[in-house]
C-alpha cells in the first residue's frame, strides 16, 4: 500500500477562493458542507490510476497540499509556509472568478512557491507586474482553476472567460516542459459528480504530471 | 462675502479629506479584495472627511483663521452631518450588509435591516440612562442627546485603545521581553511539523485505499444521514467503516496538532525577526523609547494615586500651566498671549495627527486580522463607525488641552455637556483596562504604535481608582438624587466647592466637584 509512488501537488490561492472545497471534492467525492478557514496546511490523498486501461497502468497516491493564508501575509508566516514547498511535483493555482484580485495574486503565489531558493522576504513583486523569465526554466507543471462560475451572471461570463484565457497564457513559457491546462469548475452545492465523471476529470488533469 | 470665501475654503478641504480617505481605503484596507459595493467606500470616505474637518475647525479656531460666525456655522453643520451619519446611516448599512450575507433572509433584506437598525437605536438610547450626562430640559432629538451618547461610546473606545497601547507599547519595543530564539529551535519545530504531516498523509492513504477496496467490492459506504441513519449505524456497521471512523478520529487529532505546530513556528519566525530588528539602529531607538514610555506609564499611575490620595483637581490646561510655571518660577518674561496661541496650536496639532495616524494603523491591522471576503463590507463599516465615534469624542476631550479662550466654540456648539464627566469616565476605563492588561500580559502582541493622544494629557485631573466591589445598594438612584447641576466651565467662573462622593455601578468611587455659577 505505502509502496505506491507518491505525487505531491500544491494547491495555492487566496483566502476564500475554494481550495479546501476543491480538494475535498477531488478526494472524498463529496461537497464540503461547512468550509472554514485553513490554518497552516491541510493534506488530502487521492488514489489515482494513471493511464488506466492501458498496459502501462500505474496507481499513484496524489497528495494535495492545501496551503492556507494570503499572499500579503507577514514574512514570518511566509517563511513558515515555505517549509511545505519542498520537492513538489505540480502546482494547482486556484482563483475566484468573481474576484479579480485573486487572479492577479496568482502571479505572486506562483513566485512564492517556485522561488524556493530565494530568501522569502527578498521576493518583492508588485501587483500585476511580473517577469515571464521567472517561469522560463520552470519544470513544474501548473494548472489554473477558476471557481464559482455559477455565481457569475450569464451576460458577464464571456468577458470573464476571456480574461482568464489571457491569465493562463501568461504562465505559458516557450519551452515544452511547461504545460498549462484550464478547467472551469462549477461549484454546485447539490450535485455530486458521479464516479465516471470524476475519473474523466481526474485523468485529464493528471496527464500533465507525468514525469520520468 | 467673506462667508462665501470661508465656505469655499471649507468645502475644498473637505474634498481633499474625502480623496485621502478614498485612497486610504483602496490602497491599504482593500488591498486584497475587490470593491463591489461602492457605497461602502463612499461612506467610509465621507465619515473620514467630516471627522477631519472637525479637527481642522479646531485648528482654525486656535489660529483665528476665517470669520468667527462662519466657523460657528460650519461647526454646527459639520456636527449635524456627522451625527446623522454615525447614528442613522452607518448602522443601517451595517444591518443591511449583515442581512445580505444570510441567505435565508435575502428576500426581505430591507425589512430586516430596518428591524436591526431599530434595535440598535433602542440600545443606543438606553445607553444614556445610567450616566449623569444630561439635564432634563433638552428635547428628545437634540444634538446634545445624541452627542452625549456618542461621546460615551467613543470615550470608552479611546480609553480602551490608549490603555492597551500604553501597556503594549513598552512590551513591543523593548527587547528585554524577547526570548532567545535560535535557528535550531526553528528547524526542530519544522521537522516536527513535517513529521506530523507525514503521519496524516499515511493515515489518509490507508483510508483512501480502504475506501477504494470497499468500493471495488461493491460495498458503498454512506455516511449516516438523518436521525434513523445514525441509529442504524450504531447497531449495524461494516467492519471497514468502523476502521475508517477510528482512523478519521486519529487524523482529526493529528490535524489539530499540525495547526498548533504551524502557529508556533510562525511565532518563532516572528520573534526571530524582532530580534534581528532590535539590533538595527531603528530597533535600538524604539527600544529606548520603550523604556521611556514604560517609565512614563508608571509615573502616570503614580500621579493618579497621588491625586486620589491628596484629592487634587486639575482645571487648567497644560499650555497655560506650563507658561505660568515658566513665568512665575523661572522668571522668564515673554508675551503670554502670543506664545500660548502658538504652543497650543502645535500641541493640539501633534495630538490630532498622532491620534489619526495611530487610529488608522490600528484599524488596518484589525481589518487584516479578522476580515474575510464575505464580511469585509461589514467590517469596514464597523471601522468607519468606530472611527467617527473616536474622532467625535476626541474633540470632546481635546477641549481640556486648550486654553480657555479657544474652548468657547466647542462649548457653544456642543451645549451644556458635562465635559468633566467624560474625562473621569475616560480615566476609569483607562485605569481599569491597564490593570487587566498588566495582569494578562504574556502573549502575542501586535507590532506598532498604538499610543493614543490622551496619554499626553496632564495627569493633574482627578482620577478614579477602582475599588473592590462593595455591597451597597444600587448606585444609580443615589447618583441622580444627590447631585447638583454642573455648569459650563468655559464661562470662566469656577469655584472649588466641596466634593461629593457617589457610587457608580461596579463599585467605583467617583468624585464630582460642585461648581457654583
Amino acid at each position: 500500500m505505502a509502496s505506491l509512488d507518491r505525487v505531491k501537488v500544491l494547491v495555492l490561492g487566496d483566502s476564500g477562493v475554494g481550495k479546501s472545497s476543491l480538494v475535498h471534492l477531488l478526494c472524498q467525492n463529496q461537497v464540503l458542507g461547512n468550509p472554514s478557514w485553513t490554518v497552516g496546511c491541510s493534506v488530502d490523498v487521492r488514489v489515482h490510476d494513471y493511464k488506466e486501461g492501458t498496459p502501462e497502468e500505474k496507481t499513484y497516491y496524489i497528495e494535495l497540499w492545501d496551503v492556507g493564508g494570503s499572499v500579503g501575509s507577514a514574512s514570518s508566516v511566509k517563511s513558515t509556509r515555505a517549509v511545505f514547498y519542498n520537492s513538489i511535483n505540480g502546482i494547482i493555482l486556484v482563483h475566484d472568478l468573481t474576484n479579480k484580485k485573486s487572479s492577479q495574486n496568482l502571479y505572486r503565489w506562483s513566485l512564492e512557491a517556485l522561488n524556493r531558493d530565494l530568501v522569502p522576504t527578498g521576493v518583492l513583486v508588485t501587483n500585476g507586474d511580473y517577469d515571464q523569465e521567472q517561469f522560463a526554466d520552470n519544470q513544474i507543471p501548473l494548472l489554473v482553476i477558476g471557481t464559482k462560475l455559477d455565481q457569475i451572471h450569464e451576460t458577464k461570463r464571456h468577458e470573464v472567460l476571456t480574461r482568464t484565457a489571457f491569465l493562463a497564457e501568461d504562465f505559458n513559457a516557450e519551452e515544452i516542459n511547461l504545460v498549462i491546462e484550464k478547467r472551469y469548475f462549477s461549484r454546485d452545492s447539490n450535485q455530486i459528480p458521479g464516479f465516471p465523471d470524476r475519473k474523466r476529470f481526474g485523468g485529464g488533469t493528471l496527464k500533465s504530471f507525468h514525469y520520468d | 462675502m467673506s462667508f462665501l470665501i470661508d465656505s469655499s475654503i471649507m468645502i475644498t478641504s473637505q474634498i481633499l479629506f474625502f480623496g485621502f480617505g478614498w485612497l486610504f481605503f483602496m490602497r491599504q484596507l482593500f488591498k486584497d479584495y475587490e470593491v463591489r459595493q461602492y457605497v461602502v467606500q463612499v461612506i467610509f470616505s465621507v465619515t473620514f472627511a467630516f471627522s477631519c474637518t472637525m479637527f481642522e475647525l479646531i485648528i482654525f479656531e486656535i489660529l483665528g483663521v476665517l470669520n468667527s460666525s462662519s466657523r460657528y456655522f460650519h461647526w454646527k453643520m459639520n456636527l449635524c452631518v456627522i451625527l446623522l451619519i454615525l447614528v442613522f446611516m452607518v448602522p443601517f448599512y451595517i444591518g443591511y450588509f449583515i442581512v445580505s450575507n444570510i441567505r435565508l433572509l435575502h428576500k426581505q433584506r430591507l425589512l430586516f435591516s430596518c428591524l436591526l437598525w431599530l434595535t440598535f437605536m433602542y440600545f443606543f438610547w438606553k445607553l444614556g440612562d445610567p450616566f449623569p450626562i444630561l439635564s432634563p430640559k433638552h428635547g428628545i432629538l437634540s444634538i446634545e442627546q445624541l452627542i452625549s451618547r456618542v461621546g460615551v461610546i467613543g470615550v470608552t473606545l479611546m480609553a480602551l485603545l490608549s490603555g492597551f497601547g500604553a501597556v503594549n507599547c513598552p512590551y513591543t519595543y523593548m527587547s528585554y521581553f524577547l526570548r532567545n530564539v535560535t535557528d535550531t529551535d526553528i528547524l526542530a519545530l519544522e521537522r516536527r511539523l513535517l513529521q506530523t504531516m507525514d503521519m496524516i498523509i499515511s493515515k489518509k492513504k490507508r483510508m483512501a485505499m480502504t475506501r477504494r477496496t470497499m468500493f471495488q467490492k461493491g460495498e458503498v459506504h454512506n455516511k449516516p444521514s438523518g436521525f434513523w441513519g445514525m441509529i442504524k449505524s450504531v447497531t449495524t456497521s461494516a467492519p471497514g467503516s468502523e476502521n475508517l471512523t477510528l482512523i478519521q478520529q486519529e487524523v482529526d487529532a493529528l490535524e489539530e496538532l499540525s495547526r498548533q505546530l504551524f502557529l508556533e513556528t510562525a511565532d518563532l519566525y516572528a520573534t526571530k525577526e524582532r530580534i534581528e530588528y532590535s539590533k538595527t539602529f531603528k530597533g535600538k531607538y524604539f527600544n529606548f523609547l520603550g523604556y521611556f514610555f514604560s517609565i512614563y506609564c508608571v509615573w502616570k499611575i503614580f500621579m493618579a494615586t497621588i491625586n486620589i490620595v491628596f484629592d487634587r483637581v486639575g482645571k487648567t490646561d497644560p499650555v497655560t500651566r506650563g507658561i505660568e510655571i515658566t513665568v512665575n518660577y523661572l522668571g522668564i518674561q515673554f508675551d503670554v498671549k502670543f506664545w500660548s496661541q502658538h504652543i497650543s496650536f502645535i500641541l493640539v496639532g501633534i495630538i490630532i495627527v498622532t491620534s489619526i495616524r495611530g487610529l488608522l494603523i490600528t484599524l488596518t491591522k484589525f481589518f487584516y486580522a479578522i476580515s474575510s471576503s464575505k464580511s469585509s463590507n461589514v467590517i469596514v463599516l464597523l471601522l468607519a463607525q468606530i472611527m467617527g465615534m473616536y474622532f467625535v469624542s476626541s474633540v470632546l476631550l481635546i477641549r481640556m488641552s486648550m486654553p480657555l479662550e479657544y474652548r468657547t466654540i466647542i462649548t457653544q456648539v456642543l451645549g451644556e455637556l458635562q465635559f468633566s464627566f467624560y474625562h473621569r469616565w475616560f480615566d476609569v476605563i483607562f485605569l481599569e483596562n491597564k490593570m487587566e492588561v498588566r495582569s494578562a500580559d504574556e502573549g502575542r502582541c501586535p507590532r506598532g504604535e498604538d499610543f493614543s493622544l490622551l496619554d499626553k494629557l496632564p495627569a493633574g485631573q482627578t482620577l478614579v481608582f477602582p475599588t473592590s466591589i462593595s455591597e451597597t445598594k444600587p448606585p444609580v438612584p443615589s447618583l441622580l438624587e444627590g447631585q447638583e447641576q454642573m455648569t459650563i466651565e468655559g464661562l470662566g467662573v469656577e469655584g472649588e466647592g466641596e466634593t461629593k462622593c457617589s457610587r457608580l455601578p461596579g463599585g467605583h468611587t467617583m468624585v464630582i466637584p460642585d461648581s457654583h455659577l
